[in-house]
């Protein structure tokens, strides 16, 4: 699980083009959205796509981002349980 | 009927023309097919979270109209109108590239979102948060003249005090090698690359943003009034005469009241064939100015055109790198640019001091 | 009241009808052209439904005798066909006899060659012409030869509302004295780049696109193009001409809220219709119908819906609907298309229904005109909004 958590801190700076931020400034239970760590609705989008091409998740409704998404514990969390890669 | 004013002026472009007085710095080169813009540091003016998704379109036209509103001493505006040629190529091919090689699979939204040819008009409204008249215009080579006559027409009505105008365009590689597949590009080894007595077809191709915060009223800083824009799509090469005689007669002038010409000469052999008579017999008389050989040909160099015009009228010089012939002037009051590109997409603007 | 500017011609080409007449018979018949797609192979083929226009280029090819070598996008084919229509539905014999504009609109140009052939054209000689025609000013070149039209020519593109700022900028440069005659629109072909692109938006519709209902997910694109002809009073005395209706309102302004996303309140959609009853010197109550912008995206009809419950009052709303289950949404040349039906509407007096349309969305209670409906009609606003928080209005009015 450990693992995870960072691999997917590293991919969320990478696919999102957070430059000036590293893995150590994200939190497991930071709010990645909102106050947080400040994403928007166009990164939900692009975490889904994530999701369908990394680790074989297809969300159908991008509603379903909110609660998935809320932070790298809860996005961990929800990849461990549904993935199929 | 209220009059239209350049208070501001913000120049991205292939030579040192954001921070410097005019053109000093300015280098020639004729050995390359394509001049890349000097970029200025994005950073100073926008938000790191804003900036991750931007193509450099974006940011050359965030910062141009940071630089023109800064100048004017604005915060905000009444307009905004855009020009631009392409848009935003850079996004467009990712996204594309994307499509066709991943077979329409996991495509993400930032760069079709980014991709519209409004995405600098709505992000500098985003920026600002300005929520009034935001428009852009995508036609070749009067992209830039269409928001400017836009801008000119929203003032006379009275329906904006101050508004921020702006043309720009930049290069993605695939399609300047497309570009150069189809001949519109000249052919590489071939240097230099000379504008001036050209004989082959094709353009050195460039990128740029520039950008002016026009008023409805004169203050310190004002830089010159627009007195007229004029676009006509197509004309042969015996109208153009008679159409700009005409164009200075509904503005009750004449060719000797003109104190500058600037022409819009790319290099390409035929295109150019619509400036050389003006240059040779009606202006002959008038010093003449070019500017494609600094900013490269692009669907809105004009806008450049009318930042070098600006600047003639501001400092009341033309630097030696631009000037056509050996005429000066003992002051530059009225000065009249003509650009078009293939005998299509013409536009006429005059402008003066005030 | 503002007298407006005359319209005096229009022509239109969508999935529902080659013709103003065909558009209008599918309108009052509720026929539907939402389908499978067939011109364009795409994986999606199976799960998305489109308006498409059931032409393929080469038909349009020989429909407008084009030569072989010819390098026209099908939207420039389509946008020539409707501007064609428009010009001789406005009895235009001698298009440079009076100083004549064209302000055409379009979202991504020729984009349907440019991916047909992006990776074919350096091996492919005979596709290279294609290379040119990508550029959004060259369709509307294009059709500005096919017209003959030799005088000012531009080109428009805010996404979704590209066409009724093409609208208002002809109707402008007539009020301003500086053209007598401005023909107006925009066009825009389907193609692989807006429906991946509309698709990782996650706002396509895996059915047939139900605005302002409750389940309501998502649109269909659509293919489409229309044009007015506008003329001066001066012009419309002189040569008799008979006046369709009117543009007498437009208004456009910026959400300034996000790229692609409306804000919750529709603040850039409600100064637009506000901007626009100013120009139009109308009251809301005045209007008669709303041809409301409608995509059936979960955030579109939210924001529009509660901008014309502010501006309206919620009980006070006009009869309403979405022309988009007919058509899908078709980008650019959407408010051009809507332009027309909303005249059809003034000419007709008829209220076209908002098809698909079952459950009230449960944040205001906005009921759409779900059937056609006769009625005197005078004053129709059109609504029109796109990516980058551009939002535009336009109203219509009976000619007097």
């Amino acid at each position: 699980m450990e693992a995870l958590k960072q691999e997917l801190k590293s991919k969320i700076i990478e696919v999102l083009n957070l430059e000036d931020i590293a893995i150590a400034d994200i939190n497991d239970d930071d709010a990645l959205f909102g106050d947080g760590l400040g994403l928007d609705s166009i990164d939900a989008l692009e975490l889904i796509v994530m999701l369908d091409k990394d680790y074989g998740i297809k969300l159908v409704d991008p509603k379903e981002g909110k609660t998935i998404f809320k932070s790298i514990e809860t996005m961990a969390g929800y990849i461990a349980e549904n993935r199929v890669k | 009927m209220k009059k239209t004013y350049i208070n501001g002026l913000g120049c991205i472009s292939a030579q040192k023309t954001f921070d410097t007085v005019f053109l000093e710095e300015a280098e020639l080169n004729e050995n390359s097919t394509i001049l890349s813009l000097k970029a200025p540091v994005y950073k100073d003016f926008i938000p790191p979270v804003a900036i991750r998704r931007m193509a450099k379109g974006v940011k050359n036209g965030i910062v141009a109209s940071a630089l023109a509103l800064k100048e004017a001493q604005l915060e905000t505006v009444d307009a905004i109108i855009t020009g631009t040629g392409m848009g935003c190529i850079e996004d467009s091919e990712k996204f594309l590239k994307a499509i066709l090689d991943n077979d329409e699979q996991f495509l993400t939204p930032t760069s079709f979102i980014q991709s519209t040819h409004n995405t600098v008009g709505g992000q500098i409204a985003l920026g600002l948060q300005c929520k009034a008249y935001n428009l852009t215009y995508v036609n070749g080579s009067v992209s830039f003249e269409s928001a400017l006559f836009d801008a000119k027409m929203m003032i006379e009505e009275e329906e904006a005090s101050s508004i921020l105008v702006g043309g720009i365009d930049e290069m993605a590689d695939y399609t300047m090698s497309l570009f150069k597949l189809a001949g519109f590009i000249k052919k590489e080894n071939q240097g230099p690359y000379s504008i001036l007595g050209s004989t082959t077809k094709g353009v050195v191709f460039g990128e740029g943003a520039t950008f002016f915060a026009l008023e409805n009223q004169i203050k310190n800083n004002t830089i010159a009034e627009i007195l007229d824009v004029e676009i006509l799509n197509k004309l042969n090469v015996s109208e153009v005469e008679n159409k700009i005689l005409s164009f200075l007669a509904v503005n009750s002038l004449e060719i000797s009241d003109i104190d500058a010409v600037l022409l819009g000469y790319n290099g390409d052999v035929d295109s150019d064939l619509y400036y050389k008579n003006l240059s040779n017999t009606t202006f002959i008389n008038v010093p003449q100015v070019y500017y494609k050989h600094l900013s490269g040909e692009y669907d809105t160099a004009s806008a450049f055109g009318l930042w070098v015009g600006s600047k003639i009228i501001q400092t009341q010089s033309i630097p030696d790198i631009v000037k056509l012939n050996a005429l000066d002037k003992q002051s530059y009051k009225t000065i009249l640019l003509y650009n078009q590109r293939n005998g299509i997409d013409h536009s006429f603007t005059l402008i003066s001091s005030c | 009241m503002n007298i407006g500017i005359a319209i005096t011609g229009m022509g239109i080409i969508s999935s529902i009808g080659n013709s103003v007449e065909e558009n209008y018979n599918a309108l009052r018949n509720s026929q539907i052209g939402i389908t499978t797609i067939e011109n364009i192979a795409t994986v999606h083929v199976d799960v998305i439904k489109v308006g498409e226009i059931k032409k393929t280029n080469q038909e349009l090819i020989e429909e407008l005798q084009l030569g072989k070598d010819n390098n026209f996008s099908r939207t420039a084919m389509l946008g020539t066909i409707a501007a064609k229509q428009a010009v001789k539905n406005a009895g235009i014999t001698s298009i440079n006899e009076y100083r004549t504009g064209l302000i055409s609109a379009t979202s991504v140009g020729g984009m349907d060659m440019t991916e047909r052939y992006y990776h074919e054209y350096f091996d492919n000689p005979e596709v290279v012409k294609y290379i040119s025609s990508h550029n959004a000013g060259d369709n509307t070149e294009k059709i500005a030869s096919e017209l003959g039209l030799k005088g000012m020519v531009t080109t428009i593109s805010t996404a979704c509302s590209s066409a009724a700022n093409a609208i208002m900028l002809g109707a402008r440069l007539i009020k301003s004295g500086k053209l007598d005659r401005v023909i107006v629109g925009g066009t825009d072909a389907l193609s692989k780049f807006t429906i991946n692109g509309f698709k990782t938006l996650m706002i396509l519709s895996d059915g047939y696109n139900k605005p302002f209902d409750n389940d309501r997910n998502g649109l269909n694109l659509g293919e489409a193009a229309a044009y007015l002809v506008l003329e001066s009073e001066e012009l419309v005395k002189k040569e008799n001409k008979k006046v369709l209706a009117r543009v007498s309102g437009y208004g456009n302004a910026n959400d300034a809220f996000h790229q692609t996303a409306s804000s919750e309140n529709g603040d850039g959609a409600f100064l637009a219709m506000e901007k626009a009853f100013k120009i139009a010197k109308l009251q809301p109550e005045q209007i008669d119908y709303i041809n409301v912008h409608g995509t059936a995206t979960p955030n579109n009809d939210l924001s529009e819906g509660r901008a014309i419950a502010r501006l309206f009052g919620e009980s006070k709303v006009p009869d309403f609907s979405s022309t988009k289950p007919f058509t899908g949404h078709t980008l650019a040349a959407a408010a051009a298309i809507e332009a027309v039906y909303s005249v059809l509407a003034i000419q007709n007096n008829v209220v076209f229904p908002n098809l698909n349309f079952k459950t009230p969305m449960e944040e205001f209670n906005l009921l759409p005109q779900t059937t056609l409906k006769h009625k005197n009609i005078e004053h129709v606003l059109s609504n029109s909004f796109g990516f980058g928080g551009n939002c535009s209005t336009l109203i219509f009015s009976k000619s007097e």
